[in-house]
């Protein structure tokens, strides 16, 4: 029999060493040689691991097999994904942010209202799970003691619960509060935990070693006996109709691990180098392998041994080891499991008091009356005061859902409803980190809506269930609205209350936060806080954010900030260190820029919280309030300079190619100015042949009257033809042009191309017969018909059959005159047996002003401009104009005009 | 003497009208229509000066005076350039050949007379 | 980032290949024991350690 002194005793004595290793680990971290290794904060995590594990665990294993192992999965699948942890902290470092309440409120516009909000989510939801550690030790202390756990003091009235909830305020406040700066590490703290992990492990194996090869034949033998009782045999196998619980535990498990207030201190806050995560990642759920190992065998060797004695299974651990005899292993197993109670509580009540003071009472206080600076001097000391009348209530709370609802459930039951309470915060962190659209009446409303599922579907069963409130809800939905039935809300019944409340709770949570925040706009700060969180990778480094403040302060009133809330011992220090690192001797002698605001403000983070500390800052500081877009740009500069250099890459490519095509440009055009000088020089050269002829005999004629009759009719009759030639030139030459330039009229219409050609032919006849050319065709009765400009039409007709009869010889010259269609096209050919064009004439017939052939047979007749004017015609009509032709073979001049599509 | 005068132009009518003025003026005439008939003749007929236009097919002015210029023995032939092309640069390129002077046309009647007269020194 | 990231890919594509093997249906396979210890016992543990194991490897192995 253990007597209460011994117990006693040995509880103090281990409680010292632990206050031991803490004090030796932060005197080495002051020394600057910091025993926080990788190895370290792995272990550190074990935290997570507290009396739910050491007991509960066991006592879950009875009901449920190898259910209780969720729990255990769940944070070894977090940590695999530990980019999302690494961002965390990557955040956290970036922001001196302090714990989860900070996390969201910074993330958030730095927003009190959020800090608040989750500092009593926080508060409210782990209180059930303290009480879990208080039920435990109180538990094992009746088990040691074999007592019915009052008599444990001579008084019978006080509760032997409370003395430890008492005790464990007491070491607490020893342990966390002497002094303020919650920025700085508690690697003392850290220490102790991971410390104190290894003897939890170190008991726990070794109970499960006991059992299992000192109590039975080892796990074969252990499994075959419990297979062999019937009611353990289920035990064995996992039951798959509870598939979606599993799923369920797993999922909320993973998001405790990272927000239970205690880990995100230990995960997030304590961590001093981003690589010992790669060490977590597999350290730490090797540990909880290890630890997890012996639960079935312990569960089923207690059930074994106490068949039906009604013993609580979550005190297996103890009760087995007892019933041996083995006392010193019993002791060891009751440290173990007191360890893990405490360091729960210690890391637990810290972060939550951290909270409480810096996010729920110092923004009350400030609203009220701390504005105004000239107030009182040192704060520091209220402070501390604060944190530590915070963790006092709040060990009161845990005893009194202790009291009022712990003794109706198992261990594991009160824990997972802290688990569904912190899983809350799942959708406004995650969302913060990586979904820049997340925004702060967002989170406030996913918050209350999840907080207020959970404590409906939950919290307010719990206390159903221990008889201290009324039934009803639960069993007939609230207000008798039987859709409101408190754990088959809307009908979803079948699901185990865990899952029931995850389900709504996160429904509600994920779905309020992501509407509202759609519809919700930023104000400077939060869109800047947005920026740093989502893209903490691509910003980089806190200089960054000191150009997110614009405005004036005086050093004199940061510094008495700092002096007012951390003390003027601990502020002169920091002042020092930074000045120090800023190249500048003496900390007064430093500019008050944007720099030592940011600086100021972190340092206040770290006392009072984000929230209040910009307060606080803001109410020294005259500050310029940024727009979102300056904001934004001023974040965005260091991605835009990095954008500006591609562009400037591509810009200087881009003008390469620009000025290749520039060149060439340059070139074609200068080519098509010469061409346009030729054809000018060309136009004028001929105009300016038939006005020599004219200007000449006219001159001739007038100085000489005595020229003869015969040669003044020559002469005038030359005048008159050069006459007519220049006027046919300049009517051909603005045709032409007209026809380039689109300025053309035409009067389109239906045109019957054989008619035009016989009507042609008939006018042209009489220069034929002069000439002695035949002229023959065939052409059809009627048509083709085609859409086009009649006169045109004609002048074409009338210029290729001008043409014809100007080349083909007298006499024995012969033109032909075709017309036809060919269903697409109208075709007309007009052939003669002239000497034909070389293949290098062939394509020079349609320029402007050469004539096919010796020019001296064409003059004074030709213009050379009868073919391209009625190629543009032709062209006009959409058909083509071409020659086909061998030298001496004679020319066939062929167009086609495309016949009007088929009337509908 | 009389002098010999060759016109050299692709144009019929300018060819009548330059004929019927410098017989007037009591000038031995010759006529070619193109370049390569124009070095014929000035081979054959020996003219004094040379009435040239500068368009013409094959041979154009500027290659028949370039030919001229390039023989020493016509060292003392007149070239009379003319052109219905008036560009400075033109005339300058007639000058540069080695032409005597550059008429651009339509010319004055008179104003040529007067020229060739002066070149002849008649 | 640089620093872990191929080591994050890896370890997050191991998480993801866990989900199913620690989840039902998957879980609901092994039955039947093996000298007495039940095969959904020695399935979990087996599993739940090898993953480990190899994130073990994953991450020692990038040394930096």
């Amino acid at each position: 029999m253990l007597s209460a002194g011994l117990i006693l005793l040995l509880s103090a004595a281990y409680m010292g060493l632990l206050f031991a290793v803490a004090r030796f680990g932060d005197a080495r971290a002051d020394a600057g040689r910091s025993i926080i290794s990788a190895n370290v904060y792995a272990l550190s995590l074990a935290v997570y691991c507290t009396s739910w594990t050491f007991y509960g665990s066991v006592g879950r294993a009875t009901s449920g097999g190898l259910s209780f192992l969720t729990i255990y999965i769940g944070p070894t699948l977090m940590l695999l994904f530990g980019g999302v942890i690494v961002k965390m902290i990557r955040i956290s470092k970036t922001q001196r942010i302090t714990s989860i309440a900070d996390f969201i409120a910074s993330r958030y516009g730095k927003s009190q209202l959020l800090a608040g909000l989750v500092t009593v989510i926080a508060v409210i939801g782990v209180v059930p799970y303290i009480a879990l550690q208080l039920k435990a030790v109180a538990a094992s202390l009746d088990v040691l003691l074999q007592t019915s756990g009052r008599d444990l003091l001579p008084e019978p009235m006080l509760d032997s619960t409370l003395v430890i909830a008492a005790l464990l305020a007491l070491f607490t406040i020893l342990f966390g509060t002497r002094h303020l700066d919650a920025t700085e590490r508690h690697e003392g703290m850290v220490a102790a935990i991971a410390f104190e992990s290894v003897v939890k492990l170190v008991a726990f194996l070794a109970v499960g070693l006991f059992v299992t090869y000192g109590m039975f034949g080892g796990l074969s033998d252990l499994f075959q006996r419990a297979a062999a009782a019937p009611e353990l045999a289920r035990l064995l196998q996992l039951d798959s109709s509870r598939a979606g619980t599993w799923t369920a535990l797993i999922l909320v498990s993973a998001l405790a691990i990272v927000f239970l207030p205690r880990q995100f201190q230990i995960i997030v806050v304590e961590n001093v180098d981003e690589s010992h995560l790669r060490r977590a990642v597999w350290l730490f759920p090797l540990y909880l392998v290890l630890i997890n190992v012996f639960v079935l065998p312990l569960a089923l060797g207690g059930l074994l041994h106490f068949p039906g004695q009604g013993v609580n299974p979550d005190t297996f651990v103890l009760t087995l080891p007892l019933a041996r005899g083995a006392e010193a292993l019993a002791l060891l197993v009751f440290i173990g499991g007191l360890s893990a109670a405490t360091s729960m509580v210690i890391v637990e009540t810290i972060a939550l008091s951290t909270m409480v003071c810096n996010d729920l009472v110092m923004p009350w206080l400030l609203r009220t009356r701390w504005r105004r600076v000239s107030e009182r001097d040192d704060l520091s000391g209220i402070l501390i005061g604060i944190r530590r009348v915070a963790i006092v209530v709040i060990l009161l709370l845990g005893y009194i859902y202790f009291r009022a609802a712990g003794e109706a459930y198992a261990l594991v039951g009160i824990g997972l409803i802290s688990f569904a309470a912190v899983a809350q915060f799942a959708p406004a962190v995650f969302g913060g980190m990586y979904w820049k659209q997340g925004r702060r009446p967002g989170a406030v409303a996913g918050l209350l809506g999840g907080f207020v599922v959970w404590f409906y579907t939950l919290l307010l069963p719990s206390f159903a269930r221990s008889g201290w409130i009324d039934k009803g809800f639960v069993e007939e939905g609230l207000w008798g609205v039987e859709a409101l039935r408190a754990q088959a809300l809307f009908g979803l019944s079948g699901l185990d209350e865990i899952s029931h409340c995850l389900w709504w709770s996160l429904l509600v949570n994920i779905g309020l936060y992501v509407l509202v925040s759609l519809h919700s706009r930023p104000d400077a700060l939060e869109a800047g806080q947005a920026e740093s969180f989502v893209d903490v990778f691509r910003h980089g480094g806190r200089t960054r954010h000191a150009r997110l403040w614009r405005g004036s302060a005086s050093l004199d009133d940061l510094v008495g900030l700092l002096e007012r809330f951390l003390g003027p011992l601990r502020a002169r220090q920091r002042l020092g260190a930074f000045a120090a690192a800023q190249g500048v001797r003496e900390w007064q002698a430093l500019p008050a820029n944007a720099d030592f605001v940011r600086f100021a403000e972190a340092e206040l983070s770290g006392a009072i919280g984000s929230a209040s500390a910009r307060v606080m800052v803001a109410s020294v500081a005259r500050e310029e309030p940024l727009g979102v877009g300056e904001v934004l740009d001023i974040l965005d500069e260091a991605t835009q300079v990095r954008a500006y250099s591609r562009e400037l890459e591509r810009k200087s490519r881009e003008l390469e190619a620009a000025t290749a095509e520039l060149r060439a440009a340059n070139a074609s055009l200068r080519e098509l100015d010469r061409m346009k000088d030729d054809f000018i020089s060309t136009v004028t050269h001929e105009l300016r042949t038939p006005l020599t002829s004219i200007r000449a005999f006219s001159e001739m004629l007038h100085q000489d009257p005595e020229i003869d009759l015969a040669d003044r009719t020559r002469f005038l009759g030359i005048i008159v033809s050069e006459a007519e030639r220049l006027t046919r030139l300049i009517n051909q030459i603005l045709d032409m042009a007209k026809l380039e330039s689109g300025r053309a009229e035409w009067t389109t219409g239906c045109v019957d191309v054989g008619e035009v050609a016989r009507e042609t032919m008939e006018s042209l006849g009489q220069i034929f017969r002069d000439k002695g050319v035949r002229l023959a065709s065939e052409i059809p009765a009627r048509g083709p018909v085609v859409l086009a400009d009649r006169d045109r039409l004609t002048q074409v007709m009338i210029n290729l059959l001008s043409n014809a009869v100007k080349f083909v010889p007298g006499e024995t010259g012969r033109v032909m005159v075709r017309a036809g269609d060919d269903g697409r096209e109208a075709r007309v050919e007009v052939e003669d047996n002239g000497p034909g064009l070389t293949a290098e004439e062939l394509p020079f017939v349609f320029e402007k002003f050469r004539q096919g052939g010796n020019t001296m047979t064409d003059k004074p007749q030709g213009t050379g401009l009868g073919l391209p004017i009625s190629r543009q015609i032709i062209e006009y009509f959409g058909g083509n104009l071409w020659v086909e032709s061998q030298p001496g073979a004679g020319a066939k001049f062929i167009f086609t005009v495309p016949l009007p599509a088929p009337q509908q | 003497m009389t002098q010999r005068i060759l016109i050299v132009d692709d144009e019929p009518n300018i060819v009548i009208s330059l004929e019927f003025l410098m017989k007037k003026e009591g000038f031995a005439v010759a006529v070619a229509n193109d370049g390569d008939e124009a070095l014929a003749q000035v081979a054959s007929f020996n003219p004094d000066l040379l009435l040239l236009d500068v368009m013409m097919p094959k041979k154009s002015g500027f290659e028949v005076c370039e030919a001229l210029r390039a023989d020493p023995e016509r060292a003392g032939l007149k070239i009379v350039m003319l052109t219905a092309k008036g560009r400075d640069t033109e005339m300058a390129k007639g000058l540069a050949i080695g032409a005597d002077a550059y008429v651009t046309k339509p010319f004055s009647t008179k104003e040529l007379v007067d020229k060739v007269r002066e070149m002849l020194a008649v | 980032m640089k620093r872990l990231n191929p080591l994050r890919q890896r370890l997050a594509a191991l998480g993801l290949l866990a989900i199913p093997l620690l989840t039902f249906p998957m879980l609901g396979l092994p039955t039947g024991d093996w000298d007495g210890i039940p095969a959904s016992f020695l399935y979990l543990f087996g599993v739940w350690a090898g993953i480990i194991v190899l994130a073990a490897g994953a991450a020692e192995r990038r040394g930096d």
